[in-house]
């Protein structure tokens, strides 16, 4: 059953053997012998990217839209340290990712020899684990162990450096799966049976529960679970950055997002609450503002897959570790069997008072130019809960959080922990490459869209026609949005003048072999999108032109307390009608 | 703050150390001391890692070492319920004068004397760290001329031992 080839070939038939489809990625001198069989595979495709941070990021939507695990390959040195940005987006999103890179042969590692980087040290901090082979003979096993760790437990990108000696050399193709040897590595899936009992006595006991939800939660495939607990117990459900959709936009109990642009009523369902219950979340800065005015009454039940994420920034009454759909169908099994149902009456009235006053807003512009939030609430209106959409980060971020209505698990793909602008597009590219049946739009804005629009050369010839909406304002419109609020309106290096049209968008989408359309005006809008909607065989990029003053809200600036959210400048909600 | 010996056992692998050490340094975290060597089963090396932190971030130390995929187990030794020991070369000036005091002092700490010259001896001691720094103040009076300490490497009293359930699930993969 074993077979003599090279280490080369021992690499592509091991990606074979896990299921992999798709590779991102470059060539380049240390990594070309493995792109030598991949050229003769008929089962991995291998989409040739312009910049390896686009590999990296496309692998990353890739993942997310899919489920598996994302895989893209590049070669030693800059190669490589051009996949440090997307390899630590994946660490701090959980995203599972295996990153190929290839390395100088093995006796010239340490001599500084042409395009040699030490890659593996340097991910070290920002990756789950790493590896550098310089053995053929370890190449199927390490591939192996390597989708083994990014896609079990907390999910992780994980790197595989190889010399291109290993690639060169003979070896003997195992019988697969050969034994992974990971004596160190024992994810825990299973919650503790005691914690769930006690989690379950403190939900019907409290009087003003929330459901704080986060990544985890989908990434464990368990927004159904989440669905009937949230039914069953009727209390209010947040869903964070990384988990909208994760629970219905629609539904009577969803609060909104919490954080720093969260909803009042998502905020203040934190802040009043005796008792949270966090599923698959890390408490998170930007959603717990000033750590030690967070949710000041709340005893804190915390569910994660990750026990280094419990009570690392605020203590858990009740830790739980486990698997979230594990720990979820158990807490609902938990509650049934107490047999009492908690009283949240009181609790509802507040929360509907708060979403009833403070619902999002935005105000429109007298000159009739375009507010970045109408454009957004037009394409959820349109494209529906069923596209996948992208952001890049920033102010265009937030607003596609806020004012798209997300219904289903997995359909807003965005960089969250790390805030890396460039996301949006190569990720929407490897997003709709994972689900070619799914309408992707890449939501950017136009500091975002010029630092990875290269990748629509990719999507133009590789037939991925995903559609792009940069909300143009002209500036770095987050950083400005600080400028005007805490820099005294000193407007210091983010005017990208983007007005002069340097560069065209509309131009440089059809020098990319893409549809370019632009849209200015309000009454403009929904016909703009139903067009690019009709477009299906190439990318489409829509130039909004919006009004470089529009701002985010609400907002808890950084630093500060939650109870100290601004509904919209100088406005703060009244948190206790009856006082 | 407080002292407190972890005792990790990882896989013997290249990088290890610097797994550790990078971790300890990311997540500002303070190493006292740090030693580490094989152990009785060739696959399986050991640290002992004293940090001083207060207990929360104690726990979050042991969380974060414990998701390095090459750290097999880790346990907080009980200073109490352990042997702790470091190692320390002491070169000491001493002429022909000075060097029976400084022999007594030997003698006393059970220390033992392992170069002689005309002018110096060169002392070796083990002992807990208490012990090593008493000692080190009864001799600077005769001149203390160079001096190097190994990290401390501690092991649990009774006859428990911490490496065997380890063994069994490297044996398990192996």
């Amino acid at each position: 059953m074993t077979e003599q080839m090279t280490g080369a070939q021992a690499l592509v038939r091991a990606l074979e053997h896990v299921g992999v489809d798709t590779v991102f990625g470059i060539p380049g001198g240390a990594i070309l012998p493995a792109y030598d069989p991949l050229y003769d595979s008929v089962k991995v495709r291998h989409v040739l990217v312009r910049h390896e941070q686009g590999a990296g990021h496309a692998a990353q939507g890739y993942a997310q839209a899919t489920g598996k695990v994302g895989v893209c390959m590049a070669t030693s040195g800059p190669g490589a340290t051009n996949l440090v940005t997307p390899i630590a987006d994946a660490y701090m999103d959980s995203v599972p990712l295996v990153a190929i890179t290839g390395q100088v042969a093995s006796g010239a590692i340490g001599t500084d020899a042409f395009q040699e980087a030490d890659i593996s040290g340097i991910t070290m901090p920002i990756t789950k684990h790493n590896f550098l082979i310089t053995h053929a003979d370890d190449i199927p096993r390490t591939i192996l162990e390597a989708f083994h760790i990014a896609s079990t437990g907390r999910p992780g990108p994980v790197l595989v450096d190889i010399s291109k000696d290993a690639l060169q050399a003979t070896t003997t193709f195992p019988n697969w799966p050969p034994a992974m040897q990971l004596p160190g590595y024992r994810p825990v899936t299973r919650p503790h049976s005691k914690q769930i009992r006690e989690a379950a006595k403190l939900i019907v006991e409290s009087k003003r529960p929330v459901l704080y939800v986060g990544g985890g939660v989908h990434k464990a495939g368990a927004a159904p679970q989440l669905l009937e607990f949230a039914e069953l117990t009727g209390i209010p459900v947040v869903t964070t950055l990384m988990a909208r959709g994760t629970f219905p936009d629609s539904h009577p109990q969803h609060m909104g997002m919490p954080g720093m642009h969260g909803s009042v009523s998502a905020v203040g369902a934190l802040q009043k609450s005796d008792l949270i219950i966090g599923l698959g979340v890390r408490f998170d800065d930007r959603v717990t503002g000033e750590l030690s005015s967070f949710a000041p009454f709340a005893k804190v039940v915390h569910a994660d897959i990750d026990p280094a994420e419990i009570s690392k920034n605020r203590h858990a009454d009740v830790p739980i570790v486990g698997d979230c759909k594990e720990v979820i169908a158990e807490l609902v099994a938990a509650v049934r069997a107490e047999e009492r149902k908690g009283d949240y009456a009181e609790w509802w009235n507040l929360l509907s008072g708060y979403k009833a006053t403070y619902p999002l807003g935005y105000d429109e512009f007298e000159d009739g130019s375009l507010a970045p939030q109408y454009v957004m609430e037009r394409l959820g209106a349109i494209v529906g809960p069923d596209a996948l959409y992208t952001a890049g980060v920033g102010q265009h971020q937030m607003w596609a959080a806020q004012f798209i209505g997300y219904e289903k698990p997995g359909t807003f793909i965005n960089s969250g922990g790390a805030g890396t602008m460039g996301f949006a597009v190569p990720a929407a590219m490897g997003a709709k490459m994972g689900r070619p049946d799914a309408v992707v739009w890449a939501i950017d804005g136009d500091g975002c869209f010029q630092m990875t629009n290269q990748e629509l050369a990719t999507c133009a010839l590789e037939g991925v026609p995903i559609k792009v909406a940069v909300i143009n304002n002209g500036n770095l419109g987050m950083v400005r949005q600080w400028q005007t609020l805490f820099y005294n309106e000193r407007y210091s290096n983010t005017d990208l003048q983007t007005v002069r049209r340097i560069p065209d968008f509309v131009k440089l989408a059809e020098a990319y072999g893409c549809v370019g359309l632009r849209c200015e005006r309000p009454e403009d809008v929904d016909a703009t999108i139903k067009k690019a909607m009709e477009i299906n065989d190439v990318p489409v990029v829509i130039d909004f032109v919006v009004h470089q003053d529009a701002m985010v809200w609400p907002m808890v600036a950084a630093g500060t307390s939650n109870d100290d959210i601004k509904y919209a400048r100088d406005m703060a909600p009244v948190w206790d009608s009856e006082e | 703050m407080s002292r407190h010996t972890l005792s990790v056992l990882v896989e013997n692998k290249p990088g290890v150390l610097a797994r550790v050490a990078a971790l300890f340094s990311r997540r500002g975290f303070n190493i006292d001391s740090l030693a580490v060597g094989p152990t009785e089963h060739a696959d399986i090396s050991r640290m002992t890692i004293v940090v001083n932190v207060e207990d929360l971030p104690l726990e979050q130390v042991t969380k974060q070492l414990n998701k390095l995929i090459n750290v097999l187990k880790i346990v907080e030794l009980d200073p109490a319920q352990s042997v702790l020991r470091e190692l320390m070369l002491i070169k000491v000036r001493a002429d022909a004068e000075t060097r029976s005091n400084v022999l007594e002092l030997v003698n006393l700490f059970r220390a033992r004397c392992v170069d002689v010259a005309s002018d110096a001896v060169t002392i070796e001691v083990t002992g807990t760290p208490d012990k090593l720094e008493a000692f080190v103040k009864l001799l600077e009076p005769f001149g203390i001329k160079e001096l190097v300490q190994s990290g401390m490497v501690a092991i649990g009293r009774g006859a428990r031992s911490i490496t065997d359930r380890s063994l069994r699930a490297l044996d398990r993969t192996a």
